[in-house]
């Protein structure tokens, strides 16, 4: 073990908090920007996580692609701001309530994380709980809504759950390629879902 | 020059080139209709491995290209399944001439379809999840139609699409376990929950349906159609490799129980719902349901398999007519529900006669396409699970209630104005065409289902 793993190793708790703020932040969000930056902010959680079993600089890739994600999902937003705005109208307790949800989903996941650790030797306990609460809060919030943007965030955020446990088992350059360009395929989708409503009717 | 390189680079570069014809949706079309029908002659006519002439050019397609160290393969053996995926396509796109599908139909179409082929071709083959996926996520624009609110089965569609993408990857790893340890029967449960999950997330099995008439409601009805039909078929494809490669996920007793018993479920359910149904939308939705389910009842039973190969083409040519149909009736009705479609069969004879000979086909009425392949498995079954058959004709029967009320709405109410023909021409001639191969196929069915009954040949462990 070298001491850029040893340092590594010193941040992965702290990422897993970083993970479950973030992800608790875009469920009960109500500004698109704050979850975007949220969405943003959660990929270098995912990077710390991931380079605890990968070489840094192709984890530094998997960061960059969720960011470039992120900007793309900005950008759309930024374009047709109406898509946001179509929101769930029962705020106040919506918001109460799925923060709840969140508690619960965090328990139930911070429970089962050593079990379910040490039923795959290759995965570390603090990227298991990391995978963990990123994939429970991202079907949280893809139970929770029909809106486009939510819709992708949710994805994207199971989708870097499953990313961080992959990377412990699977370090092929193919494999990190075509991930990063679901990430992005996503997060195009989720684009061209937020502004089509807006574009005009072909003829 | 290799094999990947013609039918996976190709139609590729090709989709690319062609998003800078939008502006000329007709040329887009038919010069994309025109790149899939070469490359299935191509696949039809050239052989891999060996040298190819083609006037002073000759030269030898490889079967591998190298891409970040893996492989995309593609075979001599697999050419007839390209033959017959590109041949879709280009019926499919040939279809784009004459609808509303979109600007983005003919390249997204073509690329859609290389990327499909490299799932099929890429090593190790469980790669082919994240192909599928990006396949999957290259369909959004072509399902929600600019100008247009998003619905939820489009929402739906990429959820369960993308969920089941890590189900396979895992999996992928953990069949590493269950060969070096065989007997492990934990391993080997674990891999099978897992397997099943991303299938039926992908294919779109009970409970994961729910998409399925949602998106034949609220999208475009041909955009719809060709996720229906290439979407089902690779991942399919994807599924054999599976049993071809694995000889104890082949030989264990429960996998084909399974498959029957899902096959089984959703051919029932979808027959079901379809009978009850008020909307030619969601009615062609649950036509797909009953139509996965019949693709499973195929692969489950013992000898299905040519079976499945041999349903092929009287679903893609049922479906395209189906959705032609809804297209060419969205035109003259506020909506495709029963009550705003009453009478329509005088003001679009060939449009409304179309879609219910299209739906009869899929319940597999006598004498049309679907039925030769329907009596073919109701046969096999009969000898080996006496109660899948009575389901699976409990289905058909279902399928085919929805066609007969379908009938029943076309031609009721008290318009007694004069017959008339108000499709346009080349969409009336599309369906036309259409509507009678389906009866060709039927009445003749040894012609055409024989040649895709051979295709199994290719998965030389699962061949019967």
């Amino acid at each position: 073990m070298t001491l850029g793993d040893l340092s590594l190793l010193s941040l992965a708790w702290p990422a897993v908090g970083l993970l479950t703020l973030t992800s608790v932040v875009m469920l009960v969000g109500r500004n698109w920007r704050w979850c975007i930056a949220a969405l943003a902010v959660q990929y270098v959680g995912v990077f710390a996580l991931v380079a605890l079993s990968w070489p840094v600089e192709m984890a530094v890739a998997k960061m960059i692609a969720g960011w470039m994600a992120g900007a793309v999902l900005g950008v759309a937003t930024i374009t047709a701001p109406e898509s946001w705005r179509e929101e769930e109208r029962s705020w106040p307790s919506g918001r109460v309530f799925r923060l709840l949800a969140a508690i619960l989903g965090g328990l139930v996941v911070f429970s089962l994380a050593p079990r379910t650790a040490a039923l795959v030797p290759s995965v570390r306990l603090e990227q298991m709980t990391g995978a963990l609460v990123l994939m429970g809060m991202g079907l949280l919030h893809l139970g929770l809504t029909a809106q486009p943007l939510r819709v992708v965030m949710g994805l994207l955020t199971v989708i870097a759950g499953f990313e961080i446990l992959y990377a412990a088992v699977e370090t092929s350059t193919l494999v990190a390629g075509l991930l990063a360009g679901v990430n992005l395929g996503l997060a195009l989708a989720g684009a061209y879902l937020l502004i089509s409503p807006t574009m005009e009717a072909a003829k | 020059m290799s094999a990947p390189l013609v039918w996976i680079v190709a139609p590729g570069v090709a989709g690319v080139l062609l998003f800078f014809l939008r502006r000329w949706p007709r040329l887009a079309a038919s010069a994309a209709m025109a790149v899939a029908g070469v490359l299935a002659l191509a696949a039809w006519k050239l052989s891999v491995g060996e040298i190819v002439s083609l006037g002073l050019w000759s030269f030898r397609l490889q079967e591998t290209l190298f891409v970040l160290g893996r492989q995309f393969t593609l075979g001599d053996a697999i050419r007839p399944i390209l033959t017959v995926i590109y041949l879709m396509v280009a019926f499919w796109l040939g279809g784009t001439i004459s609808t509303r599908a979109g600007w983005a139909a003919a390249p997204l179409g073509l690329c859609v379809v290389a990327l499909m082929t490299a799932a099929l071709a890429v090593e190790p083959f469980l790669y082919a999840a994240l192909l599928l996926e990006m396949a999957a996520l290259v369909c959004i624009p072509l399902l929600a139609s600019p100008g247009k609110p998003v619905g939820r089965g489009i929402l739906r569609f990429i959820t369960f699409q993308t969920l089941g993408m890590p189900f396979l990857l895992f999996t992928g790893w953990l069949l590493a376990g269950v060969e070096a340890d065989p007997g492990n029967q934990a391993l080997v449960l674990r891999v099978s929950i897992l397997l099943g999950l991303g299938f039926s997330f992908l294919l779109a099995v009970f409970p994961f349906h729910t998409w399925v008439p949602m998106l034949a409601e609220q999208s475009n009805a041909y955009a719809a159609s060709f996720v229906f039909l290439l979407v089902p078929v690779m991942v399919t494809l994807f599924g054999l490799g599976f049993l071809e490669r694995y000889a104890w996920l082949r030989n264990a007793a429960g996998v084909y129980t399974t498959l029957r018993l899902a096959g089984v479920l959703m051919l029932a359910a979808g027959g079901l719902m379809a009978a009850f149904q008020r909307h030619l939308g969601r009615m062609m939705g649950y036509g797909v349901i009953g139509e996965t389910g019949f693709a499973l009842l195929a692969l489950g039973t013992e000898g299905g398999l040519p079976i499945y190969f041999a349903s092929l083409l009287p679903r893609a040519l049922a479906l395209g007519v189906w959705s032609l149909a809804l297209l060419a009736i969205q035109d003259h009705a506020p909506d495709l529900t029963f009550h705003s479609v009453k009478g329509l069969a005088r003001r679009m004879p060939i449009a409304t006669a179309c879609l219910v000979l299209a739906h009869l086909s899929l319940a597999g009425f006598p004498l049309l396409g679907g039925f030769p392949v329907r009596l073919w498995l109701w046969e096999f079954l009969a000898g080996q699970s006496q109660s899948a058959a009575i389901w699976s004709l409990m289905g058909s029967a279902g399928l085919l209630v929805g066609g007969l009320r379908t009938l029943a709405a076309f031609v009721s109410g008290s318009d007694e104005g004069q017959l008339q023909v108000s499709e346009g021409r080349f969409h009336a001639l599309l369906l036309l065409i259409g509507g009678l191969a389906l009866i060709v196929v039927g009445v003749f069915p040894n012609t055409f289902l024989a040649v895709l009954a051979q295709i199994p040949q290719v998965f030389t462990h699962l061949a019967p």
